[in-house]
């Protein structure tokens, strides 16, 4: 018989990323605050999906939860990373849309309405191109409409990660809390060695994929605000907090100067290493003078 | 795909809450369990793989000679294997209870 002290912690901890998109959303509210809006039986499916030959999602793979966090109101929508790569079609980007949306419209009328966006997505859904790229372009805007009243925050936790047009949405959001396990990227691994040769990028080398996309180089270089452990309790207690902390000062997307001086500041002569860039951005302080 | 519709007319307890199980990803299927609208149940299901009906109705067959809720079961599958199936089925009666 084992004992319980000689299980170690991680063994016993709520697995965040072990949970389906649903029960993540769920898992961040305050207990009994929170109901689901346009849920699996309003049956919102994708028309596109069947005419080519495949199952839809009764949800479309986007769960809206409305409910309090930390006694202030807030939203969560979660995409299935299950479901079709998470990918955004015309439903899940327009129950996506009006999320936000709605978030803005109550937050104008004086009930700061904060959104957390639990991404997990290969971003545009391929069978709805046209429309899937559209959406992104009305999430976007909504963002950029929510966070001038409350804070956006996005979490990535893994294992999908959050790629193409939705990484751009991660990009204008108030803060990202990530996962090790997580990735966050504009193109994922296998575009970039498609496009550009297996010398570029090689796609089946996971060390080298985590150690340019993965969550503890994204927070090393200050596009994530948060880099937490894979358990319920560490990724609820970070966007509590994040939630409390209201919007920020100023968004990551608006210090456009300080990331231009970035990169114009890189020295491209070698082969530039993660960890090497991590201290080079660092080197450039928000203000962008050199410490 | 194919789409495929079970009749079980000896299905009379009356259900009155409803239930959501699974998620329509590789090797799974989400199921929806709502009060039947006539009298027995009626079972209906989309799935991306194609020719499989006459497992479809075995599992069917074998949850229904356990189950006899009047419930209208709607499902979408993404391959789900037949041991899955009925483990799904059983999460959704389960959750019906609740």
């Amino acid at each position: 018989m084992i004992e319980t002290n000689a299980i170690p912690a991680f063994v016993n901890r709520g697995s965040f990323i072990e949970l389906n998109g649903r029960e993540r959303a769920q898992a961040l509210f305050d207990k009994g605050s929170w109901r689901e809006l346009v849920g699996p039986f309003d049956r919102m499916v994708s028309p596109w999906l069947p005419m080519q030959g495949v199952a839809p999602e009764f949800d479309d793979g986007c769960i809206v939860i409305k409910g309090k966090i930390s006694g202030k109101p807030a939203v969560a929508i979660s995409l299935e990373g299950a479901f079709q790569g998470g990918s955004i079609g015309e439903v899940s980007g327009a129950k996506m849309v009006a999320a936000l949306d709605l978030a803005t419209i109550d937050s104008r009328d004086g009930k700061p309405t904060a959104a957390i966006l639990l991404l997990e997505t290969g971003g545009v859904r391929l069978q709805e191109a046209n429309l899937g790229l559209a959406a992104i372009a009305e999430v976007i805007a909504s963002i950029l409409e929510l966070r001038q009243h409350a804070p956006v925050i996005t979490v990535i936790a893994g294992t999908v990660g959050c790629f193409g047009g939705m990484a751009l949405a991660a990009g204008v959001s108030s803060y990202v809390v990530m996962t090790r396990e997580a990735r966050l990227g504009l193109n994922g691994p296998e575009v970039i060695e498609q496009e550009s040769g297996k010398d570029e990028f090689d796609a089946s080398d996971r060390a080298l994929i985590w150690s340019i996309h993965g969550g503890e180089q994204r927070a090393g270089m200050g596009l994530a605000d948060d880099l937490v452990e894979d358990s319920v309790d560490g990724i609820a207690s970070a966007v509590q907090q994040f939630v409390r902390a209201g919007k920020p000062a100023q968004h990551r997307s608006e210090q456009v100067e300080l990331y231009r001086r970035r990169i114009a500041t890189l020295d491209a002569s070698s082969q530039i290493d993660p960890l090497a860039l991590r201290e080079q951005w660092k080197s450039l302080n928000s203000k962008g003078r050199t410490q | 795909m194919e789409h495929i519709e079970f009749d079980y007319p000896n299905a009379q307890r009356c259900i009155t809450n409803r239930a959501h199980v699974g998620v329509v990803g590789s090797g799974d299927m989400e199921v929806l369990f709502e009060p039947s609208e006539g009298a027995g149940a009626h079972v209906s299901i989309t799935s991306s793989v194609n020719g499989f009906r006459d497992a479809w109705k075995a599992v069917f067959d074998r949850f229904f000679s356990k189950f006899d809720g009047s419930v209208r079961i709607q499902v979408n599958d993404a391959g789900a294997t037949p041991g899955s199936v009925l483990l799904r089925l059983e999460q959704a009666v389960e959750a019906l209870g609740k």
